[in-house]
């Protein structure tokens, strides 16, 4: 990677004596290691090697939250990057940060760049835009939670092998795996994101108040209601039963399902890539179960992934090539690409289009069932997406009090009242410092 | 006769502790007094908006009942991470003093795992003790133990406590080594020509004899497992499961570095520093007067 760079530096080095006029360095700042890495470095080349004004130099900087602790120190320090990729759990942080980010909308129009925001899919960018309509940061990386099951497991239990629709259907499918010797019947990923954030969208119910969060930072959590108790019961009695393996609060689920652990598992549709390489599964992709009497159900699903923020205190001439990348990761043959070869999904419709006319989903089964899932009704206020105020430690204390659930310590309904009670504190305390 | 050197320049000891004095000041004041300055304020990640709360901040945190039980998860932590840290490596210690062959080797062996950063002596063990694919859980299955540490409290609370013990005792093994070297061979031989056992021999010479070692290694290990211990942490049960394993510097790192909330982590590190020093001093006030120099 470090050839391919000094490569493009000495590239770029060539135009600028031949064109004899300098070139305008833009920074990127991210987190996409390994094969999503080099992916993202092939957008940026093309999109250097598509003009001469302007270059992106990426930088790999670690972690989600390394990347975003990065930026912050950097802005402090008055070094800040021009882009810089955070995480989903980040946005009402970079948000609140006026004077430390510039809109991508007012990007696009200071540079007089074409933009039309109903190009792109609303529960992707709804996520990502303030109540107008503005988009704060540009999406980049989306992806969504998803249903995955093994058939092997199935059969072998002597089930068809289909994927429960329900909660009800995948529980009564699961008694059988268990009976027939499968030992890790059903497991999670992100906890919180699956089976709160996730759950509450896919249900229609609201997270916290304020169209979650969305409307303002005087918000409050609100997954204490009867159907996130009767949700978070159902999964600790089926943990009690043997019939839910709890896995951590990151993607250790991940690894579990693709190496044939597990007979059914929630996880990332991001994790489809490692199940297909791994090949240990026959594995069959679907929506995520709901409770079938709740009215509404399913509604849609939210994303997660990361966006790119503009960072302020450049100069003019900089964003004007902010926003002509901004244009060209836009264009549908671009957005493709990137969602054929990484699995994210993509943000304008005229790619999904794209993508569709192309044969693609035909050759390649569930590939679309994100986007699908994503926009399977027009989002509510409750499925939008969320932004709560320090939501890193928000997310945490919500893992902290399903765990206790899971492992018996504490009564769901008793859990869920403290996740509320402790996640409003760190709410408060966000507002207070963001007056 | 006074043991003492005396300098005829004025300037020139000033000049030799100079840079002990500028290194202590840089990185230890300048950031200690930087992290009581951040506990009065709070402030957005950006540091956008800064506004004086005075002790607000520490208000919030002794309201909340998580935060004060992460002081009894602290206190489990350091004192099974001292204890064993220093027996352990005690033990290891007089046997390494009674090779006579290949001590070099085994030395080494034993010194190696100082030279592992915390981060990956956790993900070390974490690998070790892995829910499903662990060697040691899988030989653990096999004795019937349902070892599963992503959700039970006390099993994570065991895991962590061995991979910040490992990699703490080669250290404690380098000092106990160095102080049973300084132990005169005549004094033991002397008692083993009275009678006494390789036990009484241990415990009435070589024990007394090793300790302001010990007190010294307490001290440090005490400190190394209320500060030092994060990477451990962080590398594998980030606190959990629920709150398990969330020592109070675990939550200053994840307020402060990974949630960005400046003030409270700040306010945190202040009590922690706080805690130190008190734990010091009284070790120095009540434990040093049993020390035998």
């Amino acid at each position: 990677m470090r050839f391919r760079l000094i490569a493009a530096a000495l590239a770029g080095a060539g135009l600028f004596s031949a064109n004899a006029y300098a070139q305008t360095e833009i920074q990127w700042w991210h987190s996409m290691g390994g094969a999503l890495g080099e992916a993202l470095n092939g957008v940026a080349n093309q999109f250097n090697a598509s003009q001469k004004d302007y270059k992106v130099v990426t930088s790999f900087k670690g972690t989600y939250g390394e990347s975003m602790t990065a930026a912050i120190a950097a802005f402090r320090a008055g070094s800040a990057p021009h882009l810089v990729q955070v995480f989903e759990v980040g946005t009402a942080t970079m948000m609140a940060a006026k004077g430390a980010i510039v809109p991508v909308a007012k990007v696009m129009a200071d540079a007089k760049e074409p933009f039309d925001p109903n190009a792109y899919l609303p529960t992707v960018t709804g996520y990502y835009s303030d109540l107008k309509g503005n988009m704060l940061s540009f999406p980049f990386n989306s992806s969504t939670a998803l249903f995955y099951i093994d058939r092997n497991k199935f059969k072998a239990a002597g089930l068809p092998p289909v994927p429960p629709k329900t909660w009800k259907e995948l529980i009564a499918a699961a008694e059988k795996l268990k009976a027939a010797g499968q030992d890790c019947v059903y497991t999670t990923g992100w906890p919180s994101w699956v089976h709160i954030e996730n759950f509450s969208a896919w249900h229609n119910v609201p997270i916290g108040t304020k169209q979650n969060g969305m409307g303002g930072f005087d918000t409050q959590f609100t997954v204490n209601s009867p159907l996130h108790v009767r949700h978070v019961s159902m999964l600790a009695d089926m943990a009690k039963k043997g019939l839910f393996t709890y896995a951590g609060r990151g993607n250790q689920a991940d690894g579990k399902f693709q190496a044939g652990e597990c007979a059914m598992a929630t996880i990332s549709a991001g994790a489809l890539a490692g199940t297909i390489k791994a090949g240990k599964t026959d594995w069959e992709l679907s929506f995520l179960p709901y409770h079938d009497d709740v009215k509404g159900a399913p509604q849609n699903s939210i994303i997660g992934g990361a966006s790119l923020w503009v960072m302020a205190g450049r100069k003019p001439e900089e964003y004007k090539g902010v926003a002509k990348f901004f244009a060209f990761l836009s264009r549908p043959e671009v957005q493709m690409e990137w969602h054929t070869s990484t699995g994210y999904v993509p943000i304008t419709k005229a790619a999904y289009e794209l993508t569709q006319k192309s044969g693609f989903y035909a050759k390649n089964p569930g590939r679309d069932l994100p986007v699908r899932q994503l926009t399977n009704k027009a989002p509510t206020e409750n499925s939008k997406g969320l932004r709560f105020g320090n939501f890193v430690q928000g997310r945490t204390v919500i893992e902290e009090e399903l765990e206790n659930v899971f492992s018996g310590k504490k009564e769901p309904k008793a859990a869920l009242d403290d996740a509320v009670r402790r996640g409003n504190e760190i709410l408060r305390q966000f507002e207070a410092a963001n007056k | 006769m006074e043991k003492r050197v005396v300098f005829r320049s004025a300037w020139l000891p000033y000049a030799l502790v100079a840079p002990q004095i500028a290194i202590t000041l840089v990185f230890f004041f300048w950031p200690a007094a930087q992290a009581v300055w951040y506990s009065l304020h709070l402030q957005d990640a950006f540091g956008l908006k800064v506004q004086f709360v005075g002790l607000a901040n520490f208000a919030t945190l002794f309201k909340d009942s998580n935060y004060l039980a992460s002081f009894k998860v602290t206190a489990l932590f350091s004192v099974l991470v001292a204890f064993f840290g220093i027996a352990i490596s005690l033990l290891l210690a007089t046997m390494a003093d009674r090779v006579l062959r290949g001590a070099m080797a085994y030395k080494t062996l034993l010194i190696w795992p100082y030279a592992v950063a915390p981060a990956v002596a956790g993900v070390l063990w974490a690998f070790i003790f892995a829910p499903s694919i662990g060697i040691l859980t899988y030989i653990l299955k096999g004795w019937g133990v349902d070892w599963n540490w992503i959700i039970k409290g006390d099993q994570a609370m065991l895991l962590v406590v061995i991979a910040a013990v490992w990699k703490q005792i080669s250290y404690n093994f380098l000092f106990f080594l160095a102080g049973l070297q300084s132990i005169p061979k005549s004094l033991i031989e002397a008692a083993a020509i009275d009678g006494a056992s390789p036990f009484r021999r241990f415990w009435t010479i070589v024990f007394p004899l090793l300790s302001p070692t010990t007190f010294f290694l307490l001290v440090v290990n005490i400190v190394y497992a209320f500060f030092d211990t994060f990477g451990v942490i962080d590398a594998t049960t980030q606190g959990g499961p629920g709150q398990s394993t969330n020592i109070l510097v675990y939550k200053v790192y994840h307020d402060g570095v990974k949630a960005a909330d400046l003030g409270g982590s700040s306010a945190q590190s202040v009590i922690l520093m706080f805690i130190v020093i008190v734990l010091t001093v009284a070790q120095f006030r009540f434990i040093e007067r049993k020390v035998q120099y």
